[in-house]
């Protein structure tokens, strides 16, 4: 265990490795494919799902227009209810805490709830440090986790593995992580299922504290919400005796009713399903019910900055529902880990430099530019995140950054073009040489990543406005008239 | 002219940077149809681009010396009409972003008057001009890429199917997974080469299956990327602006 995405290189390097894998080309067009589908059909069924999604955005536009109102009702209702409420800045805080909570507690190992957040922060590497096992309980974590892998989508983290692949992890992983997969397991999917089942089932028994997200908090009643599909989650949140949720500050929804609209939004959204299987609801300490002592740690981590932002804030909105990833034509080839983060696809390429900053990591300046901005993501998006106009939003942010810096090549070509299109007589002359441009631009190196793979048209003879001036507009002989 | 719109007394003709430079016969084509629809559209020779691959490579500051040609040339005019879904989608929603970052009220002024007034050619012939058969015959089996912009930016929606079908002698086959970016992508197709040649190859493979002669769009660039792939594989499809489609008539039949 211990994998990580630090040290990733930029997107088009990492993009030009994956899109090699075979496998994985073929698994995860299959995957998405498969999800797009289910989406497309149970959305479909809901005549009001524009008005959904307004109401989506619009709720969560309430909750982050008045965050810092939200999030103190929020801690007085857990605090009345039992709950102990901690708020981190930061990833090291949080983590600190939660390792502060198992040793107070003696624990060696925490069983875990599929969480996004704790993703984010490293807790589990964190943990293991301390000497803590954090057990993933959700499938496809615990197939990434036994694998020494890395997640590659928010929903469905193993999306890039397929059932042989799994089978081959279960074989010769999970001896050394517990109870072993049965000898005779074959790719049947029941199988698999089974041989997790069991497996998990003696770390649910026997852990005394577990570690969880949350979907939604609930300012009005100070409830936290877990939306999930196997069960797995339930289990971690009723049986031990210590839960700590981390819970990004930007998850707090003003009142109970609101989850109408987005227990609608999001399995639609996410899995294609139209009902949650799976909706854990808790608010605090019920006593003689569940566990006894009950944390929760408000994480910032960068949503303070991502707030101040203008038009990237509404990235807050997200309920990680995963629909921007399985229709992004770019996820969709070169798979979640190229992305280098917790968060990939569309909303991970504006997330991961809202929260961090841009200016500062090659490979974090490299997201924005990991779109052809086709929009399919803002169509499907269920709080109606404007993630192409943020993606253009944020590619000035990186190139403001870097002004004043030694220009790079693009800068320079930017800048000639910039001249090139202030006068219509200066690109009237620039056209002249259009012709030697394209056969020129087959030998020059930035032409080659055209060429590599694409015919370059042969070019014209006389560009249009040429065209125009010596025809006047096609009345004098030409095409036009 | 056979509309009844009759505010619209100056057309301009917004023939875009690529097909002024390297698809002129595009625009000639728009020339064609139009005049052949009783509209007498102009050509500002002030023109330039309207700045998106500036903006959409983060270079807004860049833009602005486009920006200002773009409103100079089109300023005054009733409706700016442009063969591309991607150009008339960037001065609609990206003009304005420009102009208010250069801190010059004219500029903004200006780009008030000149977006709402543009219109990608789809848009312009069935919403402005009402009509859809545009008398235009082209005896071959053609199939349709909606380009992501004029789909999803502007929601041009089945006006270029409308406009297809009733071109005579032509039938239209269904591309599939049609609505999924071909890859282009501006300078996404050079950053990220090999992710836009991935997806290209995959538009490239739909289209071959259809067994059409020709791919049409509404945005050469678009074009360019899928009819760059295709030439290399010597496939024996070539690609096509919907605007010449349109133009070509039993008299006067386009190459």
């Amino acid at each position: 265990m211990g994998a990580t995405f630090v040290g990733m290189p930029v997107f088009p390097v990492a993009a030009r490795a994956a899109l090699a894998d075979t496998q994985l080309r073929h698994n995860l067009a299959h995957a998405t494919g498969t999800i797009r589908g289910k989406r497309a059909r149970v959305v479909g069924e809901v005549t009001d799902w524009e008005d959904l999604r307004t109401a989506g955005a619009a709720i969560k536009d309430v909750a982050l227009a008045d965050l810092e109102q939200h999030l103190v009702q929020l801690e007085a209702r857990l605090t009345e209810q039992g709950a102990v409420v901690h708020w981190a800045r930061d990833g090291d805080e949080a983590n600190r805490i939660v390792a502060d909570i198992a040793k107070a507690h003696q624990v060696d190992e925490v069983v875990k709830v599929k969480s996004m957040a704790t993703q984010e922060i490293g807790l589990n590497e964190a943990l293991a440090e301390e000497g803590i096992a954090a057990w993933e309980t959700d499938l496809a974590e615990l197939i990434v986790q036994l694998g020494d892998d890395l997640p590659s989508h928010i929903l469905v983290p193993a999306i890039h593995r397929n059932r042989a692949e799994i089978r081959r992890i279960f074989l010769d992983r999970m001896s050394s992580a517990g109870r072993p997969a049965p000898a005779t397991l074959t790719d049947d999917p029941p199988e698999l299922a089974a041989a997790a089942r069991l497996h998990l089932r003696e770390k649910f028994l026997r852990a005394k504290m577990a570690v969880s997200g949350a979907n939604f908090a609930v300012a009005e009643t100070g409830t936290l919400v877990v939306v999930e599909s196997e069960g797995n989650g339930r289990m971690c949140l009723t049986l031990p005796e210590v839960l700590v949720s981390v819970v990004g500050i930007e998850k707090v929804v003003p009142t109970w009713a609101d989850l109408d609209v987005f227990l609608r939004l999001l399995p639609r959204s996410s899995t294609g399903e139209r009902m949650n299987p799976y909706t854990s609801t808790w608010a605090g300490v019920t006593p003689g019910d569940g566990p006894q002592e009950v944390h929760v740690v408000l994480l910032d981590n960068g949503r303070t900055r991502a707030l101040a932002d203008d038009l990237g804030r509404q990235a807050l909105r997200c309920i990680r529902c995963s629909a921007c990833l399985n229709v992004c034509p770019v996820y969709e080839r070169v798979g979640g880990h190229a992305y280098g983060s917790v968060y990939p696809g569309p909303i991970g390429a504006i997330l991961n430099p809202l929260l961090h900053g841009v200016g500062e990591n090659a490979q974090t300046d490299s997201l924005p530019y990991a779109s052809s901005l086709c929009g399919a993501c803002y169509e499907v998006c269920p709080v109606k995140i404007d993630i192409p106009s943020i993606l253009v939003d944020l590619r000035a942010q990186v190139v403001d950054a870097h002004r004043g810096q030694r220009p790079k090549v693009e800068a320079v070509a930017m800048k000639g073009a910039s001249a090139t299109f202030g006068s219509a007589k200066r690109l009237g002359f620039a056209e002249r040489f259009a012709r030697l441009g394209t056969s020129m631009a087959r030998r020059i190196p930035v032409a080659s990543a055209w060429t590599g793979a694409r015919d370059l048209p042969s070019g014209p003879t006389e560009s249009f406005r040429a065209w125009w001036r010596r025809t006047d507009g096609g009345r004098n002989g030409g095409r036009g008239e | 002219m056979c509309s009844g719109v009759e505010w619209i007394v100056r057309v301009a003709l917004q023939v875009t940077c690529i097909n002024d430079a390297l698809f002129p016969d595009t625009g000639k084509a728009v020339v064609t149809l139009l005049r052949r629809l009783g509209v007498d559209v102009e050509f500002p020779a002030g023109q330039t681009c309207c700045g998106q691959p500036m903006v959409n490579t983060g270079y807004l500051d860049e833009a602005v010396p486009a920006l200002r040609s773009y409103v100079d040339a089109f300023r005054g005019y009733d409706a700016i009409v442009t063969p591309s879904g991607s150009c008339a989608g960037s001065a609609r929603h990206q003009h304005q972003i420009v102009a208010r970052r250069s801190g010059d009220p004219e500029l903004v002024a200006a780009v008030e008057e000149t977006a709402p007034r543009v219109f990608e050619l789809t848009e312009f012939l069935v919403d402005q001009l009402g009509v859809t058969d545009v008398g235009a015959s082209f005896p071959h089996t053609v199939t349709y890429h909606p380009t992501c912009h004029s789909l999803r930016m502007l929601g041009v929606g089945d006006r270029p199917r409308l406009l297809l079908e009733q071109v005579k002698g032509l039938r239209l086959v269904e591309l599939p997974a049609a609505t999924e970016c071909c890859g282009f992508g501006g300078t996404f197709a050079l950053k990220n080469a090999d992710t836009s040649i991935a997806m290209g190859a995959d538009k490239a493979r739909h289209v071959r299956e259809t067994g059409a002669e020709v791919v049409v769009a509404g945005d050469n660039s678009c074009l360019m990327h899928i009819g760059g792939l295709l030439s290399r594989q010597r496939s024996g499809v070539r690609t096509m602006h919907l605007a010449e489609i349109l133009a070509a008539t039993e008299s006067a039949v386009v190459a």
